[in-house]
């Protein structure tokens, strides 16, 4: 097809050939992106050592679904719409972006492999591609100026809005996609005027749009309009390169490697160091997040990733109660940090000490470990590592808040968070019927399972009557098993996820160590934690397993069988206890465990439940924890019960259970609603000959 | 400024079920854990804190068996400077008077400025900090919850009286205070704290090594003698609840609103 107008590559404005901007434009603003890529490099070259380049494969995996695919957008319909578009888009009109910028030197340049139908199946998506990209930016424009939704706000502690930001880069999109509309769509119109033969013209799309509206504009304003447009967007589109790495549109470029180096193990925690074995951390000079550039480079990639979008926070139960916790705040306030203190030009600008001032105390310490965060994030940011990575930090300079002092010296003293005795571990078996003679693994006695109880489940009233009802499960499920008695000691789940890692670390080795001596083959275990520990945290010991596991087998297998639910009235909810759904995946054993009651009503508290379960307050050494918050975490969560229609909470966590009952009381609903664990449920109804 | 602070082993009330062993002399020592007396480990914070402030040393002292070094060793990872055991057969037995000669012989050995106790140990009378200033001839203030340093010479303490009111004094220094509990918030020592003094050498001073004659210290020159430890009878109108935790707290509450505390 013949050209009409003077493409850019060979126009001239008052003598000068065009082609001179065409050359200078994008030197300059890649030069000066590198030089900011070079800057924002900088704090991660200076940041501690992460290890994250094995497993290849599934890495790439990860990045097609995540990054490429935008897996987690869809989770809110509207925003991730709107982004899904932009992105494929984006996607799209990168390939048109490169080759407008060689064709202002080159007239008439095509990409190589470009050329004939591709070419021209090319512009046509692109052409529908600009066309939505536009239509999805009204769209945002719309969401962030008038809808305004409440995720995005910002709290006044935590500094101003960045609506601003939000509006420029949308704006810059729109003059992106508008200047190759015009830029093209006044070539068609020069040819439409002439006669000859234009390009595909798909009805309804931008360039189609500009084509129409421009046919009766003389040729010289046409030629200028063409001129005009491509420096335009030749400047907006190198104003906008530059501008990403300056905030939150970072991610435009760190997204696709921030998925890529993700964290591939859930459930577990980071090393204190990467690449310093357990025995080698008695010397090392400190522990933990104490300043900036004690995070991991990866963290520091995080944080330059981080979007803002708030799906994070808006998940988050430490936010939802109003404790001192915003997720999305600890990646923009450690951003900022980071961008004052390593700036582009001008003076470096840095507060001390990094903690009490960047991030504070009771912030680090309102987290429970819960997982939503993390599980929202479309970009796969890691917060719990970090948060475990400051308390090592705070735990090391001593400064561990005075509720947690207790249970911690405690643990250490006598391997419980009560200070309670070891000889009185296993006295929750007293209650039971002789019957059921619960074997002490060890020292006489052997067998194939062991029952790991956990502390809570040894010494909490309550909680023990779980451990009962687990062991009378396992007795009729045919198990030969047993448990450790005085010889096990806490997990350390919370231990370790508190920050007291050498305490941890002399935890495990002494269960390590019982548990070998057993000589169990399996281990099953009735608390989430422990068995996240179990699982994750210890090495070399034989598998674990959740009990609702080690139930739903034994339905299946009819060693248990159940009776017609006791009261057929009740509607009963599951809540998923985090360390159970969130980060090991089991969803779905046990509500096939408590729909296997024949009769049962079972609802779901829809939208908060699976992997988007809202924690009950948190577990192991949170119960110790006195937070700043307006309601407990618990009291929101029966709430959501209640308001799902049930009037029974089943949850698979004594932790779970704690906080639920105490939130039943504490919210009057005593009478109303009722919480039980999982196993109880099932004892209740097991068929015994 | 140079601080001195003394503190004690004790079984830890926290963590322990104390019970009165059989025939009365003591209460069941099986399976205890010990740890820092409370109040002594808010004084050590205190000395580190003030040391931080205006610079100085902290060193911490003990009267014990060589188990003592466990609780020195303790507040030394918090951040104390020294540390010293006073450890002879000849202290054993001694009573509050003999335990604060024993100080006073270590204290005339260094040159401190402020010496601190705890208001009183888990399992003592709160005698050793009044005693050791007498026997100083130091100014001494008690049951202190707060410190101001005004220079070289003076302090300022603080002591809470009726009514959650403050009262302040002037003190010379050298002198002794004796610690309160809620003065500050002590930092926590994990494992690897304490393992990072390990290797550090604690003295060990003897009766020998701080002159003192036998005839001052230990049971025989003590002028208390305790005679017996027994639970007491519940009393006329005292009732003991029994049951697990849940009953106990449903009858409590039964008990409050039937006596009208409650409604």
């Amino acid at each position: 097809m013949e050209h009409v107008l003077i493409s850019p590559a060979k126009a001239f404005v008052f003598g000068i050939p065009t082609v001179i901007f065409s050359l200078i434009i994008p030197l300059a603003g890649v030069a000066v992106f590198t030089y900011i890529i070079a800057l924002r490099l900088k704090p991660m070259v200076k940041a501690l050592p992460d290890h994250r380049l094995d497993r290849l494969w599934t890495r790439c995996g990860k990045m097609l679904k995540y990054a490429l695919g935008q897996y987690r957008h869809p989770r809110y319909p509207d925003a991730g719409i709107i982004h899904i578009t932009l992105f494929a888009g984006f996607v799209i009109l990168a390939l048109r972006s490169i080759t407008l910028v060689l064709l202002g030197i080159s007239d008439g340049y095509v990409l190589p492999g470009m050329s004939g139908t591709v070419g021209e199946v090319y512009m046509v998506l692109k052409d529908i591609a600009g066309t939505f990209v536009l239509i999805a930016c009204l769209a945002a424009l719309y969401r962030r100026l008038i809808i305004k939704p409440e995720r995005y706000a910002v709290p006044p502690k935590y500094g101003k809005e960045h609506t601003w930001e939000a509006v420029l880069v949308l704006l810059l999109i729109t003059g992106l996609v508008t200047c190759d509309m015009a830029f093209e769509g006044s070539e068609f119109a020069a040819q439409m005027q002439k006669g000859i033969a234009t390009g595909i013209l798909v009805p309804m799309t931008g360039t189609w749009m500009a084509a129409h509206m421009l046919t009766l504009s003389p040729m010289n304003l046409l030629q200028h309009i063409h001129l005009g447009a491509y420096y335009s967007h030749e400047l907006i589109f190198f104003f906008f390169l530059c501008f990403l790495p300056m905030g939150k549109h970072f991610h435009v470029i760190t997204s696709f490697p921030n998925v890529f180096l993700s964290k591939l193990d859930k459930g577990t925690i980071k090393p204190v160091r990467w690449g310093v074995g357990d025995e080698a951390l008695d010397d090392l000079e400190s522990f933990g997040v104490k300043n900036y550039e004690d995070f991991t480079w990866k963290h520091i990639l995080d944080f330059y990733s981080c979007v803002d979008c708030g799906r994070c926070s808006d998940n988050c139960p430490a936010n939802a109660v109003g404790r001192p916790l915003s997720p999305r705040f600890i990646s923009v306030k450690c951003r900022s940090y980071s961008f004052a203190k390593y700036p582009l030009r001008g003076k470096s600008v840095d507060v001390n000490p990094f903690i009490g001032n960047v991030l504070e105390e009771d912030e680090i310490w309102s987290c429970t470990t819960c997982g939503a965060c993390e599980q929202e994030c479309p970009v796969l940011i890691e917060y719990i590592d970090k948060i475990v990575d400051v308390r090592r930090g705070l735990v090391d300079d001593g400064m561990v808040p005075q509720s947690l002092q207790k249970p911690l010296g405690a643990l250490e003293k006598r391997g419980n968070p009560y200070g309670k005795m070891e000889k009185k571990r296993s006295e929750w078996t007293r209650d039971l019927p002789e019957k059921f003679n619960i074997k002490i693994l060890g020292k006489k006695e052997t067998a194939d399972t062991l029952y790991f109880v956990d502390s809570i489940t040894s010494y909490d009233d309550r909680i023990q009557e779980i451990g009962r009802a687990a062991a009378k499960v396992l007795f009729a499920a045919g198990i030969d098993f047993g448990i450790l008695g005085p010889d096990e000691r806490d997990s350390g789940h919370e231990v370790r996820r508190f920050g007291e890692e050498m305490l941890f670390l002399d935890l495990r080795d002494r269960n390590t160590e019982a548990i070998i001596n057993s000589g169990a083959a399996r281990i099953v275990t009735a608390d989430p934690h422990a068995f996240n520990a179990l699982a994750h945290d210890y090495k070399d010991i034989p598998p674990v397993e959740h009990i609702s596991r080690t139930i739903l087998k034994h339905l299946k297998s009819g060693d248990l069988r159940l009776k017609p639910v006791e009261n057929s009235e009740k509607i009963y909810t599951y809540h998923d206890p985090c360390y159970l759904g969130r980060h090991n995946n089991l969803y779905d054993d046990p509500r096939e465990v408590i729909d296997a009651i024949p009769g049962i009503h079972r609802v779901e508290m829809t939208g908060r439940c699976r992997d988007r379960s809202f924690c009950c307050g948190g577990g192991g050494l949170m119960l110790f924890y006195e937070p700043i918050e307006e309601k407990r975490m618990g009291q929101v969560r029966v709430e959501m019960a209640k308001d799902a229609g049930a009037n029974v909470i089943v949850t698979a966590c004594p932790f779970c259970m704690v906080n639920i009952e105490d939130a039943i009381k504490t919210s009057g609903l005593e009478g109303e609603m009722e919480a039980i664990d999982l196993v109880e449920l099932v004892e209740r109804h097991l068929i015994v000959d | 400024m140079e601080i001195l602070v003394c503190i004690k082993r004790v079984p830890d009330t926290s963590e322990n079920e104390i019970e009165v062993n059989r025939d009365g002399t003591d209460i069941e020592r099986d399976d205890l854990v010990y740890s820092v007396n409370e109040w002594d480990n808010y004084a050590v914070e205190e000395a580190i804190q003030i040391r931080d402030k205006v610079g100085g040393s902290v060193t911490v002292v003990t009267v014990g068996d060589e188990e003592g070094e466990e609780v020195v060793r303790r507040e030394m990872a918090m951040g104390a400077d020294h540390g010293i055991l006073l450890s002879d057969e000849a202290f054993s037995g001694s009573d509050g008077k003999g335990i604060a000669a024993v100080l006073k012989a270590e204290v005339e050995k260094g040159n401190y400025d402020l010496i601190l106790t705890g208001a009183q140990a888990d399992d003592g009378s709160g005698q050793v900090g009044g005693m050791l200033a007498a026997m100083l001839d130091r100014p001494y203030a008690s049951l202190v919850n707060l410190i101001e340093i005004v220079d070289e010479k003076t302090i300022k303490v603080g002591r809470e009286i009726a009514g959650g009111n403050q009262e302040m004094n002037e003190i010379d220094l050298p002198c002794v205070l004796s610690i309160q509990t809620g003065i500050n918030e002590p930092r926590y020592v994990g494992i690897r704290g304490i393992r990072k003094v390990a290797s550090l050498e604690i003295p060990v001073h003897t009766a020998e090594d701080l002159g003192i004659s036998a005839d001052v210290v230990g049971e025989s020159a003590a002028r208390t003698k305790r005679l017996d430890y027994f639970v007491a009878e519940p009393g006329e109108g005292a009732e003991i609840l029994e049951g697990s935790t849940d009953e106990i707290i449903d009858k409590l509450i039964e008990l409050l609103k039937a006596k009208g505390g409650i409604k």
